[in-house]
């Protein structure tokens, strides 16, 4: 068990994150023409805008929520006055909230991208495959709120929190030992995302790197000259 | 004053027979890839009717094109960056499929190998999108084709906006038609490079030629929104835009596009003209619509004036280009006679693509002898035919350039009978529409000969100062992404899938 608890959460989480950054390097390199959204909106409109509003709302809040959650030190949420049960509570909601949106959604889009034959059609194995893998992990996000209110002085929470930073500052047995305890839910779900990391650079996933923010303050018209 | 060269084209609509070769040989060469099938960079329209894709012109509905807003500030119709943005999960004006036509591809093989049967066997059509047999087709991309579909669809053509009793044109005896071949305008103003998010779509500084970078275009759609034409394409294979390039490889070398050259009614025209880049934004921004097709013509500077020349030398602009200004067709139908015209300029994109408007239906009515005569010219006032709609179409809905035009045109006709049937200078028909004979006889040699060399007048690019061709050699030239990668590797680690495998459909044998 100790050894399968430090493959998953001490070795795996970053074979996951050194094929996430070397693989999406390679890509950006080497393959710009494959780095897109891959819309499909041009062959089914009207389920999409539902959906994939109501998914981007959901899955963007539901990011920024585990980044801050569970990377900053909890000093600093001390600091703000927050308490790690207040801090269980406003992940819960917010959690909640969005996870819900994110569900309803990922549902819309997974209906659409089976069912709808030209969907189907023009949809690429690893489309399908990605859709999936966050259903399941939004799932076992939600029924992991079930399980929180089984504590909600927050302690599971800070285990996971303990985890997290340990892997990101390198104390791998800290880390592995705070998320040893903690229940099967929480594990499977961090597996699963450090799944979702590694697949990362193989998806159109690769598309949220290119937030085009640049848009807002650029001049409208692009005028090439000749190198 | 900024110099800067456009190439430029002038299609004359009234030679113009609508025989689609320009749109098939530009698709034979550019678009017959998976993923475009539906795309037409070139296609020619019947007017009047809704146009491909459907009902292009109505920008209430797809919100092409720019506006000014409240504090008359040029904005996209489409909204303000922020808005552009906050759109990006689902632009809500991009047109769907449907809106264009379901791309469909026949069993040809079924008439090879059908069995014996009571009935001669057909080529049933399959949508190239799904692989599935289609029942019906339903659109396609010249549905109107000599004004085919009833009257009452092909009314609400926006055209026909302001034009008095619409209804009569449809009458059978009051019926006229024309025809639009319609490709990427290459605006001075496009919105098109002003909507994209990732700044993918721009303006080539050395002739004008608008692209798309294929490797930078993250296929977030709002150019094809934007556009008010709708002559950007998302290409649903590759998941990226494209658009007509204006044949770049061959205007570089000096040699007009795919569509002109194969023009067999010789309609289309390729110039350079020189055009004051620090204009631009004041001519689009021109508060009165009908004020735009003037304020574009202030654009253009004289190609043969001295302080243009120095201006333009300074700028870098080879001597060749200076040339093939002067000697710019472009610049004489547009600019000098004034009988080529933009295409909807209250767009405010100021596209460089230019119509001379249709005479042949004004000159039927004319010689059948519908047609009151003012001095020697017809008066085209008179015509039932709406001049209100070439308006509509050409110059914002004002009458006056759109007559103007036409009126030239049958006074060069008028000029040139009287020269070789009576053997006499009328004078008097160049003096009611202000031409020279100089400028008839020009305008002659150039739309009625219309010979090769006068109407392709294209400079090549000097390539050789911009690129090193050592470092070109054994290049894969004109490619997608990655060096001769084409992006769509079969044994791709990142999920491409192979592209051209048609799904056939097994024909079922009947007893």
């Amino acid at each position: 068990m100790n050894q399968l608890n430090m493959f998953a959460f001490g070795i795996y989480p970053y074979l996951a994150m050194a094929v996430m950054f070397i693989a999406t390097w390679i890509r950006y390199d080497r393959e710009q023409y494959t780095w897109k959204t891959s819309s499909s909106q041009l062959l089914e409109k009207k389920q999409l805008r539902t959906g994939s509003i109501l998914f981007h709302v959901g899955i963007l809040g539901i990011f920024f929520g585990h980044f801050f959650g569970l990377l900053m030190p909890k000093e600093v949420w001390y600091f703000f006055g927050v308490t790690t049960s207040m801090k269980q509570l406003v992940a819960m909601g917010a959690g909640g909230l969005f996870g819900v949106i994110c569900f309803v959604g990922l549902t819309i889009l997974i209906q659409r991208r089976l069912f709808n034959p030209r969907i189907r059609a023009t949809s690429k194995p690893m489309d399908i495959v990605i859709l999936l893998l966050i259903y399941a992990q939004l799932i076992l996000g939600l029924l992991s709120i079930i399980v929180s209110t089984g504590h909600l002085d927050g302690a599971e929470m800070v285990r996971l929190m303990t985890w997290a930073q340990g892997i990101m500052t390198f104390n791998v047995a800290v880390a592995v030992d705070a998320i040893s305890e903690v229940h099967w839910i929480f594990k499977l779900h961090v597996v699963l995302g450090m799944t979702l990391f590694l697949l990362f650079p193989f998806t159109r996933l690769v598309h949220m790197l290119s937030v085009p923010l640049q848009y807002i303050t650029r001049q409208h018209q692009v005028v090439r000259q000749r190198r | 004053m900024k110099v800067r060269a456009q190439i430029g084209m002038v299609l004359n609509l009234d030679k113009c027979i609508g025989c689609h070769t320009c749109s098939i040989t530009c698709k034979n060469v550019w678009t017959s890839r998976e993923g475009v099938e539906y795309a037409w960079f070139n296609n020619v329209e019947t007017k009047p009717g809704i146009g491909f894709p459907k009902e292009w012109e109505n920008q209430q509905k797809w919100k092409g094109g720019w506006q000014r807003d409240g504090s008359g500030k040029l904005q996209l119709k489409i909204g303000g960056k922020l808005r552009v943005l906050a759109n990006i999960f689902a632009n809500p004006d991009l047109p769907e499929i449907d809106d264009y036509y379901e791309p469909f591809d026949f069993d040809y093989q079924h008439l090879h190998n059908a069995p014996d049967s009571k009935h001669q066997p057909v080529a049933r059509p399959r949508s190239l999108i799904t692989g599935k047999r289609m029942e019906k087709i339903e659109w396609g991309p010249n549905w109107e084709e000599i004004l085919g579909t009833e009257f009452a669809k092909r009314k609400i053509d926006k055209n026909f906006d302001n034009v008095v009793q619409k209804d009569i044109y449809g009458q059978f005896e009051k019926t006229f038609m024309m025809y639009l071949p319609r490709l990427c305008e290459h605006c001075l103003n496009p919105a098109c490079v002003a909507a994209c998010p990732s700044g993918a779509i721009y303006k080539r500084e050395e002739d004008g030629i608008v692209l798309i970078d294929q490797e930078k275009c993250r296929g977030w759609r709002m150019c094809v929104s934007a556009c008010p034409y709708k002559k950007i394409y998302y290409n649903w294979k590759s998941g990226k835009s494209e658009k007509c390039i204006f044949c770049f490889p061959r205007i570089e070398a000096g040699q007009p596009t795919v569509c002109s050259e194969t023009c067999v009614g010789r309609i289309r025209y390729l110039g350079v003209l020189l055009y004051d880049a620090d204009k631009i934004e004041s001519a689009a921004n021109t508060p009165n619509e009908k004020d735009l097709y003037q304020a574009q013509l202030d654009i253009f500077l004289d190609p043969f004036d001295p302080a243009v020349i120095a201006a333009a030398k300074a700028e870098g602009i080879a001597d060749n280009w200076i040339t093939a200004a002067q000697r710019s067709p472009v610049y004489m139908m547009a600019i000098d006679w004034k009988v080529a015209l933009p295409l909807h300029p209250e767009y405010r994109t100021l596209p460089m693509v230019w119509y001379v408007p249709p005479l042949s239906p004004i000159q039927t009515a004319v010689e059948a002898g519908h047609v009151g005569m003012n001095g020697d010219i017809p008066d085209l006032k008179s015509l039932r035919i709406p001049l209100r709609y070439l308006a509509n179409l050409l110059t914002a809905g004002d009458e006056a350039p759109v007559e103007r035009a036409l009126e030239r045109m049958i006074a060069m006709r008028a000029f040139k009978r009287a020269q070789n049937v009576d053997q006499v200078e009328d004078l008097a028909v160049l003096q009611q529409v202000g031409l020279t004979v100089h400028q008839v006889e020009e305008m002659y040699r150039y739309m009625a000969l219309a010979n090769y060399e006068d109407r392709f007048v294209i400079p090549t690019s000097h390539k050789a100062y911009a690129e090193d061709a050592y470092d070109l050699k054994n290049s894969c030239g004109f490619s997608f992404g990655n060096g001769c990668s084409d992006g769509n590797n079969s044994a791709n680690l990142f999920g491409a899938s192979t592209s051209g495998v048609r799904q056939v459909i097994p024909v079922v044998i009947k007893e």
